[in-house]
């Protein structure tokens, strides 16, 4: 029988802890991918975050490391600089990247570190029960805005695509979206270019941020919140690319 | 309202702090003390009072930091990991002699850990935690029922000595239910808060600060911080003592540890073991005196933690030498069974 | 009522998630709160409940109570088979096993002294028209089972630990308890 289509190696074989529907699934076969693709999984060096994908590492067959809350960028810029021929990445959720570890990113940004950032933004805080991220968007309920958040006093859904694309020290963001065949293709696209310009030697950062989905805690099935990333999600945070330098 | 309500360590701690003046809680999700997160979000905004969800536990305790400098109740609460990343502003509070009420439901280290209970942190949260010659008082409930007690109690003892309270507790009693009373406390008589920033108006400027570069300046600070820390040692030390007067055997442990253990020393005594328990409830000051009067009868120590061994160190030094202190303990998240106690209590009283 | 002076009731509840054990075990602590017993309840908390694996631990007793944790129950109830192979073994000589005979279809091999009722507590709920409510077939059962609660006290109970937003489903619940604590009634052990 003619072999049409194998899981990549730099994906383990393995059952991931994640829910059905998680994003995350889709978002570490599509970085396995690319790795494998760009035939660097000798000389990468990945970075898990603390968030549902803390476990990262048994799913992707690279080093990886795992560092405290939010502080990625600053663990990746000690690698990176400590290992220029290393390709370095970072995968990071959105309370990770957006609420806790939100200088660290600005500033690995800014000081035009040459890494690649995966951010997975889904609106939530998975892994400690569903609580509000900067991400959330308006009137979502989640266990700490359980009226719904008001732009008043829990603030406004944090768009860390569009500031980070103002500094001069990244040079490549694009946002896609995990919500079904074409959005998923086009996000490969984008993982493989920001790791592409890493390899080219780009001077800054690159960063692609995936909506994805958390049907667990936005309390849907996994159509549903699929459906509900293309009517609601990109409403605040439009897709496409925000910034290509190169 | 003194009727009995099933409820959840974290969420009856959150209520009492509610019920003790709590104007404003400033938070971060951490398992395993979510509980107090999500009930101050929902309770808070009713009462229009505050809740933060902060964007870090950095950013909590100084929020914290402004709100108890301008004189008003304040809060956070997280767990280990969070509380490290919170030492530097506890250092800042002790330096300006704000008064904090900060708990930590406390899991499995070092590092990421895990989310089990644990009482691990107990040198960072006993020995100040943060940079400099400071304390901060330690209380340690081992129900649900004192776990809500304690939140007056905590806010009392910030205000009149000007000092960061800490609750230490662990994620067996953040989350279990248990029926617990929830009713507003006698307040202690507290000192007018004259230094809080409320507005220069027809008064002197104050200014809350712990920059002291004048010669010889923080030197004075010191020594009088550490006068204050001498009046509470004197004054303010809690502790349980349960069946020690004929007790060879003494037993001492904190929260839950303590609470599974006395079940234990009441088995153990009727198979005709005299053993009986200390509990220190406040971990700082910590009941060295008591301690050391039992030690001038009692023929061993047994001190059992959810750690390696850190609290044993302060028995060990009230003891001084006069009897053997023998530790036993679980870490990472295990917890010390009451057939392990067991099996420590015999051992040594075989060796008697 | 059976003499409760010794009582030290150590109650294991285990299944999956999203079979409602939590709401099972506060049930039963509320319960045994609102007839004047010493109670605690243990939830699995956090990663452990993302495995999709659910416990709880209820200790009822007529004084202080001790630890929360138990490692031997003597009263066990399983929802699925999982569960029944993790915490049979635990069992208290003397104890008691109801199983979900719903999703556990062969008979659990344990020691003679253990009583042991199988119950198809999905199968019943389904019945009475709501699947959710098997976690309330089987505290029905229990309760009949142990004789020291009465499942009345559990019917009034239900509001206080339902939410209110699920207020709807009083009836089928209370419904429920009363069918376990039947079927547990008419089985011979
Ligand atoms: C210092 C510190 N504070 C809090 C936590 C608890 N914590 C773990 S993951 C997380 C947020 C996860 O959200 P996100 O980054 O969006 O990842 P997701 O789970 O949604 O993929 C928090 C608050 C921690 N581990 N360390
Ligand atoms: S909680 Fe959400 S983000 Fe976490 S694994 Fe489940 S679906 Fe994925
Ligand atoms: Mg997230």
């Amino acid at each position: 029988m003619e072999t049409v289509f194998t899981r990549t190696p730099t994906l383990k074989d393995c059952t991931t802890h994640y829910c059905p529907g998680c994003g995350h699934g889709i978002a570490h076969r599509l970085v396995a991918e690319t790795i494998d693709e760009l035939q660097i999984a000798p000389k990468t060096i990945g970075i898990a975050p603390v968030g549902c994908a803390v476990l990262a590492y048994d799913y992707l067959d690279v080093d990886m490391i795992e560092v405290a809350h939010g502080r990625a960028p600053a663990v990746a810029t000690g690698i990176k600089r400590t290992n220029s021929d290393k390709i370095v990445f970072s995968y990071q959720g959105d309370g990770d990247l957006a609420a806790i570890g939100t200088a660290e990113i600005i500033h690995a940004a800014h000081r035009a570190e040459q890494l690649t950032v995966i951010f997975i933004n889904n609106a939530i805080f998975g892994m400690t029960g569903g609580q509000m991220a900067p991400t959330t968007v308006l009137g979502q309920v989640t266990a700490t805005s359980p009226q719904g958040r008001q732009a008043i006093g829990q603030g406004y859904p944090l768009q860390m695509s569009e500031l980070l694309a103002i500094l001069p020290g990244t040079v490549y963001v694009e946002r896609c979206a995990l919500s079904g065949v074409a959005q998923i293709k086009k996000a490969k696209k984008a993982i493989k270019h920001a790791f592409e310009l890493q390899i080219g030697g780009a001077n800054g950062l690159s960063l692609v941020e995936l909506l994805s989905p958390c049907p667990t805690y936005w309390r849907m099935t996994p159509v549903e919140a699929m459906q509900w990333i293309e009517k609601e999600m990109t409403k605040v945070f439009p897709l496409g690319c925000l910034k290509n330098d190169q | 309202m003194s009727e009995k309500k099933l409820i959840c360590g974290n969420e009856a701690m959150a209520e009492a702090a509610i019920i003790a003046g709590l104007d404003a809680y400033f938070g971060y999700p951490i398992t395993p003390q979510n509980e107090v997160t999500a009930y101050m979000s929902r309770r808070m905004p009713e009462l229009d009072r505050v809740f933060v969800q902060c964007e870090s536990e950095l950013a909590a305790v100084n929020m914290v930091y402004g709100a108890v400098a301008t004189g008003k109740r304040a809060m956070t609460s997280s767990s280990s990991p969070g509380i490290s990343l919170m030492q530097e502003g506890i250092s800042y509070l002790a330096g300006a002699e704000l008064p904090a009420v900060i708990v930590n439901v406390m899991r499995g280290g070092p590092g990421l850990g895990n989310i089990a209970p644990s009482q691990a942190d107990y040198f960072q949260a006993t020995r100040g935690g943060g940079h400099g010659d400071y304390r901060t008082i330690v209380l340690a409930p081992s129900s649900v029922q004192e776990l809500a007690d304690f939140m007056s109690l905590a806010f009392d003892l910030a205000d009149q000595y000007r000092i960061t309270v800490m609750v230490l507790t662990d994620g067996i009693l953040g989350q279990m239910m248990e029926p617990v009373i929830l009713e507003k406390k006698k307040q202690r008589k507290l000192p007018p808060k004259n230094w809080a920033l409320t507005g220069a108006k027809n008064r002197k400027q104050n200014i809350v600060r712990s920059l002291w570069l004048g010669d010889g300046v923080l030197e004075e600070l010191n020594r009088k911080l550490q006068k204050k820390y001498d009046e509470i040692q004197k004054k303010e030390i809690l502790c349980e003592e349960y069946e020690i007067e004929n007790a060879e055997i003494i037993v001492v442990a904190y929260g839950i540890a303590a609470r599974i253990a006395k079940g234990t020393v009441d088995k153990a005594k009727k198979e005709g073991i005299k053993v009986g328990l200390i509990r220190p409830i406040t971990l700082w000051p910590f009941p060295a005196e008591q301690i050391s009067r039992a030690a001038e009868k009692a023929k061993a120590f047994l001190t059992v933690e959810l750690s390696c061994g850190q609290m044993v160190e302060d028995v060990r030094l009230a003891v001084a030498g006069k009897v053997h202190v023998e530790f036993y303990g679980r870490s990472g998240g295990g917890v010390p069974s009451d057939s392990e106690i067991m099996k420590e209590i015999k051992q040594l009283a075989a060796k008697r | 009522m059976q003499n409760t002076n010794k009582l030290y009731e150590e109650i294991i509840i285990a299944g999956f998630g999203g079979q409602g054990i939590m709401l099972a075990g506060k049930l039963l602590a509320q319960t045994a709160m609102k007839s004047k017993k010493e109670v605690t309840y243990m939830p699995s908390y956090g990663a452990e409940v993302r495995g999709g694996t659910a416990n709880c631990m209820v200790v009822i007793t007529e004084r202080e109570i001790a630890s929360p944790l138990i490692t031997q129950p003597n009263s066990l109830i399983v929802m699925n088979k999982a569960s029944l192979e993790k915490f049979t073994p635990r069992l208290k000589d003397n104890g008691l096993l109801i199983y979900n005979s719903s999703l556990i279809d062969y008979e659990p091999q344990v020691s003679k002294t253990i009583k042991v009722l199988a119950i198809p507590a999905d199968q019943l709920a389904i019945e009475l028209g709501n699947h959710k409510s098997a976690n309330m077939v089987i505290v029905g059962a229990y309760l009949q089972m142990r004789g020291i609660i009465s499942p009345d006290t559990a019917a009034d109970c239900l509001t206080q630990t339902i939410a209110k937003r699920h207020h709807k489903m009083l009836e089928v619940n209370k419904k429920a308890i009363y069918c376990g604590a039947k079927f547990a009634k008419e089985q011979p052990v």
